[in-house]
């Protein structure tokens, strides 16, 4: 039932700029302004900005990414766009004049879902890589963060924190949010093959402060903290 | 208290008919209660949707070239000349088919729009009340408005049934947005809330099992003037529901059976541009560009 969670039973917060939004470059709120969300996620994992792109596409998103400007909109959310910005259907121009070096290839491998993407941003110092899915009206899933599994929806602020994983490090991130008065919306942890290396995603109400990032960050347990920033829809 | 739940068109017309009022108040209220937003502020986010369905018509008619998969070119500019020369009637109708291509071709041409529900289905509810605003003398704000009537339909259809072209077929998204236009002309004429969803009912019925074989997997043929088509589709069953005629299947009935429906078809017919027109001698020709 609409309203009762204010989730529809797929998961979602429903309201009615859902249905009628988003405002967007078209031709298409999977292929075009989700494929923009999954660039601008990309982006921010990375976290500064990237020398060369390289985008691997799947599904359908590999049969027909040219018509529906699919490359064009994940380069522009790589270069930070919004999905309404008229500046998409010029990314690729923008982005060779910004020296912004991309790789576009298909892959026929099954993977998640129909419209699924890998994206893999690098530039002198550091690379990173994350795997996303379009799943309509402009909404998407990141299901892999640099080879961790993940399901983050980009609805909400999100704070992905590597470490080598120990016990009670969740305990001191709770607590931070806690003083913060930020509320968890979602949170969860994942290894690495070796079980070493732990990533933890913690979806948050609200804002995420700078100032709760900078507190997490400093302290002793991580090896990157990063803010993803959601996505208005 | 307990904010106000709906799960169905019906109960939204019980509350608006109990209280006296519009299904869209009863919409944008429960929108202010479940979003944390002040009824100004989702009025703003509302406004700024008119605001660019209205440009989206404009830019769509002035643009130049063709879309992006070159399958269809300046058909909204033709149309707008063939009413311009009298070729056809300038009417309420030819408004509405010029303004629904216009709106669906600036889409494919990679334009600025909005998802009304989808990109593949855009043009149909700007088109309706754009030619409203022409024709009745509507200002904006009543048009605003009209929109969370529009929405409430639409929150009920994906709940229930889909919204999505790939889970239900076309009539998941050109289909809705034909309900959902239809419900919106019917109360800014001034019909009640129960001709509200009779005209949902209507215009979704005309549309069950509408597929979607887009040529080449683009968002264009036959997508660009079935705009058009449904969002006519909407002024009949406006039409008919202010005239009086009832729906014998209710609106609820009429949603379910999409969503039945749409899991029914198979997945060639579901944007996979596997059947179709899409797997016509013509259209895979367009297959991978």
């Amino acid at each position: 039932m609409i309203g009762v969670f204010y989730v529809s039973e797929r998961g979602m917060k429903m309201s009615v700029f859902d249905i009628l939004g988003p405002v967007m470059v078209g031709p298409s709120s999977s292929h075009t302004a989700g494929a923009v969300n999954i660039g601008r996620v990309a982006r921010q994992v990375f976290g500064e900005k990237p020398d060369k792109a390289e985008i691997t596409l799947y599904g359908s998103f590999a049969d027909t990414y040219k018509g529906h400007g699919t490359d064009r909109a994940l380069v522009a959310g790589i270069m930070g766009f919004k999905t309404d910005d008229p500046r998409i259907k010029d990314a690729l121009a923008i982005a060779d004049e910004e020296g912004l070096l991309i790789h576009f290839s298909t892959s026929k491998e099954g993977t998640y879902h129909p419209n699924t993407v890998r994206i893999k941003l690098s530039n002198k110092f550091q690379s990173s890589e994350i795997v996303g899915v379009s799943i309509g009206g402009g909404r998407v899933r990141i299901r892999e963060v640099d080879k961790f599994k993940v399901d983050i929806s980009g609805i909400y602020n999100t704070l992905l924190c590597s470490y080598p994983d120990q016990m009670g490090v969740i305990a001191k991130v709770s607590e931070i949010l806690a003083s913060e008065k930020i509320n968890i919306a979602t949170m969860s942890v994942s290894r690495d093959k070796t079980y070493q290396i732990a990533l933890m995603v913690v979806e948050v109400d609200g804002e995420l402060p700078d100032q709760a990032v900078n507190q997490i960050k400093a302290m002793p347990y991580f090896d990157t903290v990063k803010a993803i920033r959601k996505i208005e829809l | 208290m307990t904010p106000f739940q709906f799960s169905t068109v019906q109960e939204l017309v019980e509350k608006a008919s109990y209280e006296g009022t519009t299904i869209s108040q009863i919409v944008a209220q429960w929108e202010v209660e479940t979003s944390n937003l002040s009824r100004e502020k989702i009025f703003e986010k509302m406004s700024n949707n008119w605001k660019v369905m209205k440009k989206s018509i404009e830019e769509g008619l002035q643009k130049e070239g063709q879309t992006m998969g070159g399958l269809v070119n300046k058909a909204a500019a033709h149309m707008y000349n063939a009413i311009l020369t009298g070729i056809v009637p300038q009417d309420r109708l030819s408004k509405t088919i010029y303004k629904a291509l216009a709106v669906a071709e600036f889409n494919a041409s990679m334009g600025c729009i909005v998802a009304a529900p989808t990109g593949g289905s855009c043009g149909i509810i700007p088109a309706v009340l754009s030619t409203a605003q022409e024709e009745y003398n509507f200002n904006d704000e009543q048009i605003v408005w009209s929109l969370f009537t529009a929405a409430g339909i639409g929150l009920v259809i994906a709940e229930k049934a889909s919204v999505s072209g790939a889970e239900g077929g076309c009539q998941a998204e050109c289909g809705s947005a034909a309900a959902m236009a239809a419900a919106a002309l019917v109360e800014l004429l001034g019909g009640p809330p129960q001709k509200v969803a009779t005209a949902a009912a209507l215009a979704l019925k005309n549309a069950l099992g509408l597929v979607c074989d887009p040529v080449g997997g683009l968002v264009e043929v036959p997508c660009i003037k079935r705009n058009s088509f449904l969002a006519v589709n909407s002024l009949v069953a406006a039409d008919l529901a202010m005239a009086g005629i009832p729906s014998l299947i209710p609106i609820d009935e009429v949603i379910t059976a999409m969503g039945e429906i749409g899991r029914a078809l198979p997945e060639s017919l579901r944007e996979r541009a596997q059947g179709g027109l899409a797997a016509t001698p013509t259209g895979k020709k367009y297959k991978n560009e």
